[in-house]
């Protein structure tokens, strides 16, 4: 058998992969939240229910419109996207200037409703969502079967990650963003229209979470929890990352992924906490997180 | 008559009345009147806390509310949104000089929009700022207080701005960079730029402006050409506390 000092290499890296994949939707995921952290200063608790929001509008589509995968992938990032600009200006624009407290608990009402209706419609059970047939089977690996939907879920997230990253750090429109975060009274008197780019950066971070939602649902059910569930992960991440950090938003989600399949792997009764750990030691040794900036 | 009345008033550019301004609660500004021509260069004097600054970010919208009547060239901006106003052909050089500590120099160079299509090119800024070129490629807050001031100047003269609101711009710096602010003020000057100048060194400012304002809680009381600053000096001192 492939084993090494007592190290069983099928399960290990079996679980590695699992910790890639997860740790995937944890970057999408956290990417959103610091960009929106960064620039409206909120803690978009309803980032969540995007995330599930694009998973059923998946399904919806090809249940009731024929709208296949790759049609999906397309549309409801833009869709959900839309949603999030529609609820920025409706009703999180109105209490921008109110303590972020509110704001907190606006976006954590806006969850529990969206999860509430999804219930309501779809009951709690979980539904199923087929693999594209073109991404259907897998490829055999030295030490794994590596079933080529995963393959492309950790390829589709790194290239979105990458590009978003590229986009805030290296464009113009990125250092608008940035600059934004930093000082946005300055950025309205040199003439640039902050509410706009408020709106335009709330609606990206909502089209991430939908897009997550979209390449999650061949492998998670589709629940209305789904998002729920993951969402306080995403937080720690965040919070690891360092409040704000696009890179280290991205980078912590990927390495979170990956530590908490090796702890499945080597101790499987702390692989729910173990990111809670490592947001503990962090918080304690370099309070602005691994990436962030100290105040 | 009418005819010499348009003239006059197109050769000014910023015209201020009744301008209250508040923070909150607090009445920071109480009925401001003040007016700039083309080609001028003004300063605010004043003790600390007299309300210079505010009258700064108020002409920028940036107070939490404001009212009386703004005039920049030719058009009344209380109403608009501050997003608005820059492009009237404002640049606004903040008091803590707001470099963006994300961005390195080159893109907080570019970061405002051209409000005027002549504004100074990057050869030319790099020229009037030779040490910015060098560090082109660094964060923005790991120059030196000097050169952070230098790139916030630069920064809106690159947009093309013709009338200046400079907040402090002297505060803290070395002697011999003062020296090349003055300098660089006067090129402006000649260049036709209208200059407003919130200003706490006043031999500094004393021998560019043309005229000067006193304020006081949130008042102006006393207008100075720079004809009669020596007739004034006794006047100002204790305006000033000095």
């Amino acid at each position: 058998m492939a084993t090494l000092f007592d190290i069983n290499l099928f399960a290990l890296s079996g679980q590695l992969l699992i910790g890639l994949i997860n740790g995937s939707f944890y970057a999408l995921l956290a990417l959103g939240l610091a960009i929106i952290f960064g620039l409206l200063k909120i803690i978009n608790f309803s980032h969540g229910a995007l995330y599930m929001l694009g998973a059923f509008s998946a399904w919806i589509g090809l249940e009731y419109l024929q709208l296949n995968y790759w049609w999906a992938l397309v549309l409801v990032p833009l869709g959900i996207g839309v949603f999030g600009i529609l609820l920025e200006r409706t009703l999180i624009r109105p209490i921008a200037h109110e303590d972020h407290l509110y704001s907190l608990l606006l976006t954590f009402g806006i969850a529990l409703i969206l999860q509430g209706l999804f219930t309501h419609w779809f009951g709690s059970s979980g539904l199923p969502y087929a693999i594209p047939e073109e991404l259907q089977g897998g490829t055999r690996l030295p030490f794994m079967y590596l079933p080529n939907y995963r393959a492309w879920i950790i390829m589709f997230s790194l290239v979105v990650c990458a590009g978003t990253w590229y986009l805030i750090e290296k464009t113009k429109l990125g250092a608008y963003l940035r600059a934004g975060t930093e000082n946005p009274q300055l950025m309205q008197a040199f003439g640039i229209n902050v509410p706009l780019i408020v709106t335009l950066t709330y609606g990206f971070g909502a089209g991430l979470a939908g897009l997550a939602g979209v390449l999650a649902a061949p492998i998670y059910s589709v629940a209305p929890e789904m998002g729920s569930n993951i969402l306080i992960v995403v937080f720690a991440i965040v919070v690891i990352g360092g409040m704000g950090s696009i890179g280290g938003a991205i980078l912590t989600g990927l390495a979170m992924g990956v530590v908490e399949g090796l702890t499945k792997y080597f101790y499987p009764e702390a692989s729910n906490t173990v990111i809670f750990l490592v947001m503990v030691l962090v918080l304690l040794t370099k309070p602005a997180g691994l990436f962030g900036k100290e105040a | 008559m009418t005819a010499v009345m348009n003239a006059q008033s197109q050769r000014e550019k910023l015209r201020i009345n009744d301008l209250h301004a508040f923070y909150g609660e607090s009445h920071i500004l109480h009925g401001i009147d003040l007016s700039i021509k083309q080609g001028e260069l003004v300063t605010l004097l004043g003790r600390n806390g007299s309300g210079r600054t505010t009258t700064l970010r108020a002409i920028m919208n940036m107070v939490g509310k404001r009212s009386g009547s703004i005039n920049i060239n030719g058009h009344e901006t209380i109403d608009m949104p501050g997003h608005r106003i820059a492009h009237l052909g404002l640049g606004y050089c903040p008091e803590e000089r707001g470099i963006f500590s994300s961005l390195n120099v080159e893109e907080n160079l570019m970061l405002p929009p051209s409000v005027r299509s002549d504004g100074m090119s990057v050869e030319e800024i790099y020229a009037m700022f030779p040490n910015l070129a060098e560090r082109r490629k660094s964060q923005g807050t790991r120059l030196s207080g000097g050169e952070q001031q230098m790139l916030a100047m630069a920064r809106i003269l690159r947009t093309g701005a013709n009338i200046l609101l400079l907040d402090e711009i002297t505060e803290g710096l070395a002697p011999v960079i003062v020296q090349t602010l003055a300098k660089v003020l006067t090129q402006l000057k000649q260049r036709g730029l209208t200059i407003l100048l919130v200003e706490q060194n006043f031999r500094f400012a004393a021998p560019i402006a043309d005229r000067h304002y006193v304020m006081e809680h949130g008042h102006i009381v006393e207008e100075i050409h720079a004809s009669e600053l020596e007739a004034k000096t006794e006047l100002l001192n204790i305006y000033l506390g000095v």
